[in-house]
């Protein structure tokens, strides 16, 4: 008998003895399985990044069950496609959220638009979603936990370390939507602050998909040739990166005369490319494939071992849904229950270890904390980490660089519950602490 | 035709110069290189144990000590390292070389004996990591080790180097071997890192010596100094200017060259679409996809030859062209046939079909991208001189879309299907009261078009991502370039396309590629409100 037709079997019985089933229900309610909802694009532009989240996170959930499942129970996937709709990404959250199959937990998204279409139906609907990508901050909800890096886990230590190496002369390259336009309005003003002119600060946007990088590249040479020494900082995003490294070989840009620092460039993103002439240009992380450690070691081989493929690569958005899922698996254990509400509060301050050898905790702005990498690219597709921050750094969800969030924070957890806290007039802007 | 030149880091510790320079003068015959002596295994150890450090300075002086130690591996220990394959095995203490590190297991030997030593992994054996700057020195020390035998390129090489790193150190060093130095080509470039340093001493008259040179560090000095004030400043400022503006005029060269590559491919992507929308009048939705099936096409290619790019690319034009042009004979059979005279159901229909050809792709070969290898010949640049730099791929392009364009426009002009061809697209009543078969020539025709579009997608492959969304981003250009070149002539898809691309890349740097785009966009609905038959109008009477 299939769980649907025993749910309402039980549902019809108890229908017809009336409010004297109720123990029975909540009996079945508990060998129920635990649904997870994967809500990542399996089509459209996003699917190259996105498709490999669901597998990995269906790997997860087979893992955990494969250890006894959770509460007694078993994880069930519910996988949907968005097919890189943004609206849909929307829809289907509400779907999961409401439908047959209440979920309950939702991990998901890649862009920041798509998060910020789902933001408001998970928050009406009290659900839980988990967010795996590095993104621009600015945002604070009491419903998503944001297991990627803030700016000031990934773009703010960049920056600091390519100033140690000398760097006077910026050029800020970004693909056109929020987060390279927030992420770099945050580089700009941080920059300012450390005394570089804006003469030496050079701000560039491309579309989506962008491949015609000659002369933009040529402008990044000459900008770099003025008798100082230049650096890129690049928040292009997707597969324009492709035909930009293309381009920078090409053209012959070396990293050794003007380095670039990417923040969506990673593992998966350098499959595509020939990384021998980009060997040296830097990426900033919280996790790469190539970390020494032996919980690193043991998921890649689950992970080959899973996908049956022998060149499967990891990067730092899977190592996030890595700690994302077991920060989960630790509240819900914590709390006894899957309820959203006993899960959102058991969840801060869960601590579980990450892929690099440390230890990540959840903090009450909803965000982790995180070691900051640098690596530079090898020549087998692999980066070699260069720098690390001494020990980790906690997400903030408002940048201290911005006049108009350096005195908001957010604190979820009771009595404050606010997603947007003046810490000056201690006034609450966004969350039932509000009221 | 040379390949880009290194142009060197300007930051590098100064005990590296030295080598250099002691090099330098070692390959000039003064000494003969000394015999080498073999180190002990305990030597080499520990040579080898210096390595292993976190401290990027402590890695270089080590590397530095190997360089000058008697050691026989030294040259094979530190281009190992240099390729990230020199690693020690984890909680033990033998030192690795990794022959070959693709995949997981790798093939290892000793370092020290070379010996076979089995295969390791990530897991076992902990590489030696290097950075930017290290990476910088090791490639110098490598160099320097293997400017011993002093062949006139590796000389070359090493003078480029001194060019902004000559210092009150090295200065004597470098004019005793200027003056032995028998090469002319040489010579300059060590007159010009000599002038260079003159300059930053306050010496005007070396000024002279620097007069039009293009090097980016020349420039780069230059500018220091005329930032000051003072007659040398003014005299820098001077130089400086005359070297401006010689750049300017190879900037604006390069910007033609940006700009007609950036034409040629959209006059490959839109000439296909002006033969079946010029002819046909479909309005085809799908073209993109078609110009995704030339690129997975070539990669396909590629992949039944593994280790032969070229040759792949060279079966690809072909292969492209036939494959994309039987999808398209099979979506006119089977789909456009039938929408005959109702362009917006055919816009619909061929919408549709090309979000199914885009999920196809998907299905059958995964939604990521994949990798189309460009041949040798297609990386890297053809370096005119230091301002002026043509990217080789896509110079290849250029030449490409200008082969392309002539074999069409002979097709067209010179060939019975092109005769059939332009009657119909002229007057297709009458063509066909003339015995034309009207249907046929539709069939042939999109056919065509589609193996254009094929070829297309051969070309994006060395530029581009090969991946479903290809097609997608090239669409709504190719329309934009047909309709402003006019609809159903070739001359004009040549010139719209070229001169959109022009205006686009003189526009780009000024307002970025955005803002660049839509001016491109609000230009023709201009252009087309004013001449709605675009650049070239059909000759003829058209019914």
């Amino acid at each position: 008998m299939t769980t649907t037709s025993l749910r309402k079997l039980i549902i019809g019985s108890s229908i017809a003895l009336g409010i004297g089933a109720f123990g029975q229900v909540a009996q079945a309610q508990d060998d129920d399985p635990i649904r997870v909802g994967i809500l990542h694009s399996l089509s459209g532009t996003m699917a190259i990044s996105e498709s490999t989240l669901k597998d990995e996170m269906l790997m997860l959930i087979d893992k955990q069950n494969k250890e006894g499942g959770l509460l007694g129970r078993k994880l069930e996937p519910v996988v949907m496609d968005p097919a890189s709709d943004w609206s849909l990404y929307a829809e289907q959250a509400r779907d999961m959220l409401t439908g047959d199959d209440h979920v309950d937990v939702i991990f998901g998204n890649w862009t920041s638009a798509s998060r910020k279409a789902v933001l408001p139906v998970v928050e009406e609907l009290n659900g839980l979603l988990f967010y795996p990508v590095q993104y621009e901050g600015e945002e604070s909800s009491e419903n998503i936990f944001y297991t990627g890096a803030a700016p000031n886990q990934q773009a703010i230590p960049a920056v600091d370390y390519l100033m140690s190496q000398g760097v006077e002369r910026w050029a800020l390259l970004g693909t056109d939507y929020v987060y390279p336009r927030t992420t770099n309005k945050i580089l700009e003003a941080y920059l300012k602050e450390h005394g570089v002119a804006d003469e030496d600060i050079m701000v560039n946007y491309t579309p989506f998909g962008f491949s015609d990088w000659q002369s933009i590249v040529s402008q990044v040479k000459d900008f770099g040739s003025q008798g100082k020494k230049t650096a890129v900082v690049s928040t292009i995003n997707g597969d324009a990166n492709v035909p930009f490294y293309t381009e920078l070989a090409n053209q012959g840009v070396k990293a050794a005369d003007i380095p670039v620092v990417a923040f969506s460039v990673g593992e998966q993103e350098l499959t595509g490319i020939d990384t021998a002439p980009l060997v040296g240009h830097l990426a900033a992380w919280n996790y790469f494939m190539s970390v020494d450690s032996d919980a690193n070691y043991d998921f890649i081989d689950d992970w080959v071992a899973y996908t049956g493929n022998q060149d499967a690569v990891t990067n730092d958005p899977m190592e996030a849904h890595y700690i994302g899922f077991n920060m989960w698996v630790q509240a819900v254990k914590k709390a006894g229950t899957t309820d959203v509400d006993a899960v959102k509060d058991a969840i801060i301050g869960v601590t579980v270890p990450n892929l690099s050898g440390g230890a990540s905790t959840m903090m009450p702005n909803h965000h982790i904390t995180k070691p900051v990498m640098i690596g530079e690219i090898q020549d087998d597709g692999q980066f070699s980490v260069v720098w690390q921050t001494p020990g980790t750094v906690a997400g903030d969800a408002w940048s201290d660089y911005l006049p108009e969030s350096k005195n908001l924070i957010s604190d979820w957890r009771a009595p404050l519950r606010c997603g947007k806290l003046d810490v000056e007039s201690m006034t609450c802007e966004d969350g039932p602490g509000a009221d | 035709m040379t390949m880009n030149s290194p142009t060197g880091g300007r930051r590098r510790s100064r005990p590296l110069l030295e080598c250099l320079l002691l090099c330098l003068m070692l390959a000039w015959g003064a000494i003969s290189a000394p015999a080498m002596a073999a180190v002990d295994g305990g030597q080499a150890r520990a040579l080898l144990q210096a390595l292993d450090t976190r401290d990027f300075q402590a890695k270089g002086e080590a590397a530095q000590a190997i360089a000058d130690s008697q050691a026989d591996q030294k040259t094979r220990w530190l281009q190992a390292l240099l390729d990230g394959r020199l690693g020690r095995e984890r909680r033990g203490n033998t030192f690795y070389i990794v022959t070959d590190d693709s995949g997981r297991e790798w093939p290892i030997v000793d370092a020290i004996t070379f010996e076979d030593a089995g295969t390791g992994s990530r897991r076992t054996v902990d590489i030696f990591k290097i950075n930017n700057d290290l990476r910088t020195q090791l490639q110098g020390i490598i160099a320097s080790l293997s400017l011993a035998d002093g062949d006139e390129s590796a000389r070359l090489a090493a003078a480029d180097r001194l060019i902004g790193d000559v210092n009150a150190d090295n200065v004597e060093s470098v004019r005793a071997s200027r003056e032995q130095e028998q090469s002319a080509t040489v010579r300059d470039r060590l007159d010009v890192a000599l002038a260079l340093y003159g300059v930053q001493q306050g010496d005007a008259t070396a000024l002279e010596t620097l007069k039009g040179n293009l090097d980016t560090r020349v420039r780069n000095t230059l500018t220091t100094v005329a930032a000051a004030d003072g007659e040398l400043a003014s005299q820098a400022r001077q130089v400086l200017d005359g070297i401006e503006s010689k750049r300017a005029w190879y900037d604006r060269a390069q910007t033609l060259f940006f700009g007609l590559s950036a034409g040629s491919i959209l006059v490959l992507a839109a000439i296909g679409l002006a033969i079946t929308f010029g002819v046909m009048g479909v309005i085809n939705m799908a073209h993109g996809e078609l110009i995704m099936i030339g690129a997975y096409t070539t990669w396909l290619i590629q992949q039944a030859l593994p280790g032969q790019p070229g040759l792949a690319l060279a079966l690809a034009i072909p292969g492209g062209f036939l494959v994309a042009g039987a999808f398209g004979v099979l979506i006119e059979r089977t789909v456009i046939r039938f929408l005959k005279g109702r362009p917006l159901e055919t816009l619909l229909a061929t919408f549709g079909l090309s979000l199914v050809l885009q999920q196809l792709v998907r299905t059958v070969f995964s939604p990521l991208n994949r990798r189309v290898t460009s041949p040798d010949w297609l990386q890297g640049a053809w370096q005119i001189n230091e301002a002026l730099s043509l990217t080789l791929n896509r110079f290849g392009v250029l030449i490409f879309c200008l082969i392309v364009f002539a074999a069409l426009w002979a097709l067209m002009r010179f060939t019975r299907l092109g005769l059939e061809v332009r009657a119909v697209t002229q007057n297709r009543a009458m063509a066909r009261a003339m015995g034309v078969r009207a249907t046929r020539v539709d069939m042939l025709t999109f056919g065509l078009g589609a193996g254009v579009a094929g070829l297309a997608g051969v070309a994006l492959s060395q530029l581009t991502n090969v991946g479903p969304n290809l097609g997608q981003s090239y669409i709504v250009d190719s329309f934009l370039v047909v309709v402003f070149g006019g609809v159903g002539n070739l001359w004009g898809t040549l010139v719209a396309g070229m001169s959109l691309g022009v205006i686009n890349q003189v526009l780009q740097p000024w307002v970025g590629a955005v803002l660049a785009k839509i001016i491109v966009l609000i230009g023709v609905i201009l252009f087309i409100q004013k001449r709605p038959q675009g650049i070239f109008a059909p000759k003829g009477r058209v019914s």
